[in-house]
């Protein structure tokens, strides 16, 4: 049971972390997609 | 301060180390915003005039010196800070290199504020480029550490935020100063400490996060090599016994030849697409390409450092040079049949292997040198950097005015700028080549790695 509490534990650290970095890094990276695409038009 | 000590960042029991990428890239994430300071080029140039330049206001040749300092402060803090780094663990570092990155900010805003540019030199330029050299290596070897089975990927994954940050800069920092500008001012002053501020609990959420793993510890079910594989030792050579060998300088040009060649281009990407395509590329288009490239030179960094694990450090180098050479001496061809689809791709691919020298060197220097002072041998090789920073553009805008002086048209002025890349990449080639395991003699014997981790 402490294994699995751990395993969760570490599970929700591991979105919440990705998350932090991962949701502003792909809105800039949209960003920046939407203005290459310009190359294109 | 226990909290910063390199005994509290052992992880404890059941850490999970895909926890050490994010925490990474809280720093590179923040300190990528170096790359997109240009947003602030023509905002800084109207403080007093506001709507256009008055004859007060700083000029842009000015205002250009601020993001040059930060790079080369850059690669001497992280070449002087380098064993520092190293010794007191990643939190420390990364806690000072947010102190010093947010500091910067704050500092540079009171620049703004009483409008004297040496006050920006001073923060942005010197403290902040100390927050960046620091912040770039803080978390090198930590992810090495942790990841001995992939060290390719694991610091791709976290290089890439250093190409990445500027995607977030930019639109945030233009979106703050449409916020805070008003009829009177245009509200530099307030974006500066809005990101001081964003950046440094940023990059608190990565020194909180980070841990180092506990001596002797592996990743499950991989078994460290007992013997040194023909380029990747399982020794270690100390810091400034690096510098003694071949193989560091080697590595040195390594760099500074595959930066010089992409730097170049990169800060004329616009203008050259432009030039060469007239009445193909519009301005606003180039402006499109220019963000295309930054996303393969991000990209890059994370692909060719992952192959890196399963080609070798070395080979990759030579995928580099050898596609790089050909590539560049295509460009000029695909100027004269006037295909844009060609030159994209082209420079697609030479981009992303701009991006992944960078992110492929930390795990070539951990293969000779070992992984123990891999962060500080990183760090004084980074003046490689600096170097062709300066070096690329120079080269690149120089032989242009050259041909233009010369009655060279505008759509063939860069044909000899790429061969002079080709010819660089030819170089760095040779450089390559050269590299060959680390003589035995430089290794560290038993009784200094026992002395120097006493002294740490």
């Amino acid at each position: 049971m402490a294994s699995d509490a751990q395993s969760g534990g570490n599970t929700l650290k591991l979105w919440l972390a990705w998350g932090f970095v991962g949701i502003p890094l792909t809105w800039g990276v949209l960003q920046t997609l939407i203005n290459a695409l310009k190359l294109f038009q | 301060m226990s909290f910063l000590s390199k005994d509290r960042t052992i992880a404890p029991p059941g850490y999970s180390r895909r926890l050490i990428p994010p925490a990474a890239l809280c720093v590179h994430l923040c300190i990528g915003q170096a790359y997109a300071f240009s947003v602030f080029n023509l905002p800084l140039s109207k403080l007093i005039g506001i709507t256009q330049s008055a004859p007060d206001d700083w000029k842009l040749t000015d205002i250009g010196w601020i993001f040059s300092l930060g790079i080369f402060f850059l690669g001497a803090s992280a070449a002087l800070l380098g064993r520092w780094v190293e010794e007191g663990g990643p939190r420390r570092a990364m806690f000072t290199a947010a102190l010093c990155w947010s500091g910067g900010f704050v500092i540079s805003a009171i620049g703004v504020y009483i409008h004297n540019i040496w006050v920006i030199y001073f923060g942005y330029g010197i403290v902040g480029g100390f927050g960046l050299g620091i912040g770039y290596i803080s978390p090198v070897s930590t992810l090495i550490k942790w990841f001995p089975d992939r060290p390719g990927m694991a610091t791709g994954m976290a290089i890439i935020g250093f190409g990445g940050g500027a995607f977030i800069a930019s639109p945030l920092s233009v979106w703050l100063m449409s916020n805070f500008s008003t009829a009177k001012h245009v509200g530099v002053a307030e974006t500066f400490i809005a990101l001081g501020v964003i950046y440094g609990c940023f990059m608190m959420v990565g020194a909180t996060i980070v841990r180092s793993p506990p001596p002797g510890w592996k990743p499950e079910g991989w078994t460290a090599p007992v013997q040194s594989q023909k380029l990747i030792t399982t020794q270690n050579v100390f810091v400034y016994d690096a510098l003694k060998t071949p193989q560091f300088w080697l590595i040195w040009w390594v760099l500074c030849l595959n930066v010089t060649a992409g730097i170049g281009v990169l800060g004329q990407a616009s203008a050259m697409s432009q030039e060469m395509f007239p009445g193909k590329v519009t301005a606003v288009a180039a402006a499109g390409f220019v963000g295309l490239m930054s996303l393969f030179n991000m990209g890059g960094r994370f692909f060719w450092a992952s192959m890196s694990d399963l080609m070798g450090r070395k080979n990759t180098y030579f995928v580099f040079f050898v596609l790089g050479t050909i590539l560049y001496a295509t460009v000029p061809y695909t100027g004269s049949i006037g295909s844009v689809v060609l030159f994209v791709c082209a420079y697609a691919i030479i981009f992303s292997m701009y991006g992944g020298g960078f992110a492929t060197v930390p795990a070539y220097l951990r293969d000779m040198f070992g992984t123990r002072y891999v962060g500080a041998i990183h760090g004084m090789l980074l003046t490689a950097w600096s170097m062709a920073g300066i070096f690329g553009p120079v080269l690149v805008n120089y032989i242009r005015e050259y041909n233009i002086e010369h009655g060279v048209a505008k759509a063939q002025a860069y044909n000899a700028t790429m061969y002079v890349m080709a010819v660089l990449l030819v170089m760095g080639f040779i450089c390559n080549y050269l590299v060959k395991a680390v003589d035995k003699r430089h290794y560290m014997t038993q009784d200094r790695a026992d002395a120097l981790g006493a002294a740490e």
